[in-house]
C-alpha cells in the first residue's frame, strides 16, 4: 500500500517524533479507534483530519493520557510510552490544546499555566519563576499575553494562546491541537498559524486536528485521515488536494459547492426594525440591529461565536423578548410591548432550528417519535382528547424520517442514540415538513458529518426554491459563503457589514467579523 | 453607662462562644466546596464528633483523647461522604443528607448501647472537659477602664478550642491562597477538566479536602460537647452546620468573610439570649420564639437579597466524569 510505504520513507529519512502502532479503543460498543498506525516526523505540522465521530480526538487523548488504550504500542522519541495520567505525557513532552480550553476562568494567565507544575509548596516563587519564562517565550515565538489578568476577561484568541504557553512552559515538544480555529475570526486563525511556524522553526512537532481541509492544505506538511475509527490513508501534502482528502474521509466522492441557481427574491417576510435584545443573563446582547428577508432568498448572518447572533436568533423564534425595536413577520408585528411567543409563531408560519440541537432541538432520553413532536405536541392529527395517539406519533416520526432519510429509520429509538447528522435530519425535517414561510435556522450542518451536510445543503436550498424566507445563521463561514444570497456580518451585537453574496469574499467577511473594516485599508489583523 | 458597655461586652463574649462550631465548620465546607464538593453533612459531623468526644472524653479522663477520637469519627463520614460521592459519583447532597441522618441515629443509640441513656452522655468533671485559660496580665490590664473589660471579658478567659478558632483562619486562607494545595484545590472547584489534563488527581484532591474539613470539623463538634458544654446532649449542634453552611455562602467561599459571617450569626444567637425577658416599653415582652427565630429569619434575608450574587465554586455539586 501507499500509505505504508510513505510513512517507511518517512521513517527512514528522519526522526520519528510520534509513533502509535496498532492503537484500539472501545467505548462500550463504539470502536473508537481501529488498530491506528501513524508516525509523525519530528519538527513538522502534520495534520490529521476526518468527519466527527472518526476517532481523531480519542486518538489524541490516548495520546495524552487522558484516556488509555485497549492494545497497541505507542513510542515518543523512539521511546516506548504507556501514560495513564496526563502527567506522564507532560513529561515525555507532549502538550495538547483541546477543542474547549482547560482553563480555570477566575485565574489569572500565570496561575493557570503554573498549575500541575509548580514546583515548590508555596506559589510565589512558582509564580515569579513562571513569570520570566513566559516573557521569554512570548519573545521567542510571538505569543504576548497579559500575565495578570484573569482567564475570563481574555477573548478566544488570547486564551488559545495561554493554551500553547501552558503546553510550552511545561516542555513540550509536541503541540496537539484539536479543532484550533473553530472559534476564531480568519485573522485570529492567520495569526495562529503564523506562530504555528514560529514553533516549526524551533524544531516543535504540531498535531493539528482539523475537518477545515482549507487550513490542511495551507499550513501541514503531511496529513492523516481518518474514518470510522480507522486511519485510511498518510499523504505529504503537496501531493494530495482537498478533492481526494474529502473522498478519502466519507468513503464515497462528494460535492464540496453546492450547485445552487439564482435566487428569485420576491416580497419580504421579515422586516427587523432597531432591534435591541439581552440575553438571558440580562447582558445587551444585540444593538440596533435593522434587516429584511424576503421570500425565495437566502440571508446568512455571519460573525465570529457568541457577538450577538444566538439571542437574535432566539428573538427572531420568540425565545428571547425584545427590549427596543420592532419585528414585523406575516402580517403580525412584535414589539417590546406585544411579544409573541414561539408557539404563537409557529402557528404563524415561523419555522426555528435551533443552534444547539442537543440543549433545544430535542430531549436526548426522548424517543425519536417524541423529539419528532417537540414543539407541535398541539396538532389535532396527534392529539384524541388528553391523550396522544400512539399511532399517528409513530407515524408521523415515519413519515419525517423517510422524508430527510433519517437512519436508522426507527422511531423508538432514544434521540441520543442517533448520530449528529441524524438527529440534526430529523429536527430539519420536523421544522420543514410543516410547510412555513419563514424558515431561521442556527448552524445547521454544526457537528454534522460531511455526507449529511450536502443533504442538509441541498435541502435549504430547496426551501429556498420554493419561495421561503430563510434567515441562516452559522459561524462557519464556507456555508455562509455557499448557501445565501445576501450575507449580513455581526460584531459585537451591531451589524458590522451587509454584502451580496457574488461580491463575497473569505478576507472582507473576517475583516467585517472583527469589526476591522475601515475605509483606509488598515494593515490586516491590526484590530485584533 | 458603664452598664450598658458591660452587657455589649458580655453579649460580645457570648457570641465568641457561639461562633466556634460555626467557623470549624465553615472553614471544613469552605475546603469541601472549594473542591467542588458540596458539604451538606456538616451538621451530621460535628454531631458525631461531639457525641464520640464526649464519650472518650469520659471514659478516658481526658479531653485531648476525646479531641482526636472526635477529629476521628467525623474523618471517618467525611471519607464515606467522599467514597459514595467521589468513588462513585453519588449525589453529593443525598450522600451528605445520609450522613446527616445517619449521625442523629447512630449518637441516639450509641448513648443508649454504651451509657444507657437515651441521648446523652455522662456529665464531664473538672479536666476531663477544655478549661478556660486566664490570659497574662489581666490583673494589669483590669485597672485601665473599657480596654480592661474588654481584655477580661472577651479576649482571656476562654478555652483552647476557642483560641484555635480563631487562628485558624489566617491559617485557610493562606492554605487556599498561597499554597500550592491551595492553587489545585481552587482549581479543581472551578474546573476539574483543567487539573485532570495538567496531570493532577482530581479524586485525590478532593478526597483531601473532605478529610481537612473532617478534621475541622470533629474540632467544631468536640468544643461543643467538651468545652462548651460538659457532654453530649442529643441533637446538640441545633442546625450549627447549616447555619455554617448559610455562612459560607453569606461569605462568599472567602475565608475571612466566611469568619465575619460566622460572627454576624453567632451574634445573632448571642442576642436572642440576652433579649429573652426583656420588656420593651409599649410592645411587651419580646416572645421568646420570636428571638429565637431571628437568626433564621435574617439569614433568609440576607441571603435572599443583601449580600450581592453568591457565585459558588463552578464545579460545585458535579461529581467528576472523565470523558472528553
Amino acid at each position: 500500500m501507499s500509505e505504508s510505504k510513505i510513512a517507511k520513507k518517512l521513517m527512514s529519512e528522519s526522526k520519528i517524533a510520534i509513533e502509535l502502532i496498532n492503537v484500539d479503543k472501545h467505548f462500550g460498543a463504539v470502536h473508537a479507534n481501529d488498530k491506528v498506525n501513524l508516525s509523525v516526523e519530528s519538527g513538522t505540522i502534520h495534520g490529521i483530519v476526518g468527519e466527527n465521530g472518526a476517532g481523531k480526538s480519542t486518538l489524541m487523548s490516548i495520546l495524552y493520557g487522558f484516556y488509555q488504550a485497549d492494545s497497541g504500542q505507542i513510542k515518543v522519541f523512539d521511546k516506548d510510552f504507556r501514560a495513564t495520567s496526563s502527567r506522564q505525557s507532560i513529561e515525555a513532552g507532549i502538550g495538547m490544546v483541546h477543542q474547549h480550553f482547560m482553563l480555570v476562568d477566575n485565574f489569572t494567565v500565570l496561575e493557570n499555566v503554573i498549575l500541575g507544575s509548580e514546583g515548590g509548596a508555596l506559589i510565589s516563587q512558582s509564580l515569579a519563576k513562571a513569570r520570566i519564562e513566559l516573557t521569554r517565550l512570548a519573545k521567542e515565538y510571538g505569543l504576548e499575553v497579559e500575565l495578570d489578568i484573569a482567564v475570563e476577561e481574555l477573548s478566544v484568541g488570547m486564551q488559545q494562546r495561554v493554551e500553547i504557553l501552558k503546553g510550552l512552559y511545561k516542555g513540550a515538544r509536541v503541540l496537539i491541537l484539536d479543532e484550533p480555529t473553530g472559534v476564531l475570526t480568519p485573522q485570529e486563525s492567520d495569526e495562529l498559524f503564523r506562530i504555528f511556524d514560529a514553533l516549526k522553526k524551533q524544531g516543535v512537532t504540531i498535531i493539528l486536528i482539523t475537518h477545515k481541509l482549507r487550513e490542511i492544505m495551507n499550513i501541514t506538511d503531511h496529513v492523516s485521515v481518518m474514518r470510522a475509527g480507522k486511519m485510511v490513508a498518510h499523504r505529504e501534502t503537496s501531493k494530495t488536494n482537498p478533492e481526494e482528502l474529502a473522498e478519502l474521509m466519507i468513503g464515497r466522492k462528494v460535492l464540496l459547492n453546492i450547485e445552487k441557481s439564482k435566487a428569485k427574491s420576491g416580497k419580504a417576510l421579515l422586516t427587523a426594525k432597531n432591534l435591541e435584545i439581552y440575553n438571558e443573563q440580562g447582558l445587551k446582547r444585540v444593538t440596533e440591529v435593522s434587516f429584511q428577508a424576503h421570500s425565495g432568498e437566502i440571508l446568512g448572518i455571519a460573525g465570529v461565536t457568541g457577538n450577538g447572533q444566538g439571542s437574535l436568533l432566539k428573538a427572531l423564534a420568540g425565545i428571547l423578548p425584545l427590549s427596543k425595536g420592532s419585528i414585523k413577520i406575516m402580517g403580525k408585528t412584535i414589539t417590546p410591548e406585544s411579544h409573541l411567543n414561539p408557539k404563537q409563531l409557529r402557528e404563524l408560519g415561523v419555522a426555528h432550528v435551533p443552534e444547539d440541537r442537543q440543549k433545544m432541538g430535542m430531549i436526548a432520553d426522548f424517543s425519536a417519535s417524541e423529539t419528532a413532536l417537540l414543539g407541535y405536541h398541539n396538532d389535532k392529527e396527534i392529539n384524541q382528547g388528553v391523550w396522544l395517539k400512539r399511532s399517528s406519533v409513530k407515524a408521523n416520526c415515519e413519515s419525517l424520517m423517510q422524508a430527510f432519510d433519517v437512519r436508522p429509520n426507527n422511531p423508538n429509538l432514544m434521540s441520543s442514540n442517533f448520530s449528529g447528522g441524524n438527529q440534526q435530519k430529523l429536527i430539519l425535517a420536523r421544522e420543514f415538513e410543516r410547510d412555513p414561510e419563514v424558515l431561521i435556522i442556527g448552524q445547521p450542518t454544526r457537528g454534522v458529518d460531511i455526507g449529511a451536510i450536502e443533504f442538509i445543503r441541498k435541502r435549504i436550498i430547496e426551501m429556498r426554491d420554493a419561495g421561503k424566507a430563510i434567515i441562516l445563521i452559522s459561524v462557519e463561514l464556507e456555508e455562509i459563503m455557499s448557501l445565501s444570497d445576501r450575507i449580513i456580518v455581526m460584531c459585537d451585537g451591531e451589524i458590522t457589514g451587509t454584502v451580496d453574496a457574488k461580491d463575497a469574499n473569505e478576507a472582507t467577511l473576517g475583516m467585517m467579523m472583527a469589526n476591522a473594516l475601515q475605509p483606509q485599508d488598515e494593515p490586516k489583523g491590526a484590530k485584533l | 453607662m458603664s452598664d450598658f458597655f458591660l452587657t455589649a461586652v458580655l453579649t460580645l463574649d457570648a457570641s465568641v462562644r457561639v461562633c466556634v462550631p460555626l467557623i470549624f465548620a465553615a472553614m471544613a465546607g469552605l475546603f469541601a466546596e472549594r473542591s467542588g464538593v458540596v458539604d451538606i453533612g456538616l451538621e451530621g459531623k460535628l454531631l458525631m464528633s461531639a457525641f464520640v468526644a464526649a464519650s472518650a472524653a469520659s471514659v478516658f479522663g481526658s479531653p485531648w483523647l476525646g479531641l482526636i477520637a472526635g477529629m476521628f469519627a467525623s474523618s471517618v463520614l467525611a471519607m464515606i461522604h467522599g467514597f459514595a460521592s467521589i468513588t462513585y459519583k453519588g449525589n453529593q447532597i443525598v450522600s451528605g443528607v445520609a450522613i446527616n441522618i445517619l449521625a442523629s441515629g447512630l449518637t441516639m443509640i450509641l448513648t443508649l448501647a454504651w451509657f444507657k441513656r437515651g441521648g446523652i452522655t455522662p456529665t464531664l468533671q473538672g479536666d476531663e472537659r477544655f478549661l478556660s485559660i486566664t490570659l497574662p496580665g489581666v490583673d494589669f490590664i483590669d485597672h485601665i477602664p473599657f480596654l480592661g473589660v474588654i481584655y477580661r471579658e472577651l479576649i482571656s478567659g476562654h478555652n483552647i478550642l476557642v483560641y484555635l478558632a480563631f487562628a485558624i483562619v489566617p491559617v485557610v486562607w493562606w492554605i487556599v491562597f498561597r499554597t500550592r494545595f491551595g492553587l489545585q484545590l481552587r482549581a479543581v472547584g472551578e474546573n476539574p477538566k483543567a487539573v485532570d489534563t495538567a496531570g493532577l488527581s482530581v479524586e485525590g484532591l478532593r478526597y483531601k479536602a473532605l478529610l481537612i474539613g473532617g478534621i475541622l470539623c470533629g474540632i467544631g463538634g468536640a468544643y461543643l460537647s467538651t468545652a462548651y458544654n460538659a457532654q453530649f446532649t442529643k441533637e446538640m449542634t441545633a442546625g450549627g452546620g447549616f447555619i455554617a453552611l448559610a455562612a459560607l455562602i453569606f461569605g462568599k467561599w472567602h475565608p475571612y468573610r466566611v469568619l465575619a459571617a460566622c460572627f454576624l450569626f453567632a451574634f445573632l444567637q448571642a442576642l436572642a439570649i440576652r433579649l429573652q425577658g426583656v420588656i420593651i416599653p409599649g410592645i411587651g415582652e419580646i416572645p421568646v420564639q420570636l428571638i429565637d427565630a431571628t437568626p433564621y429569619i435574617l439569614t433568609i434575608i440576607l441571603l435572599a437579597g443583601f449580600i450581592g450574587k453568591a457565585v459558588p465554586p463552578k464545579a460545585s455539586a458535579q461529581p467528576y466524569i472523565k470523558e472528553l
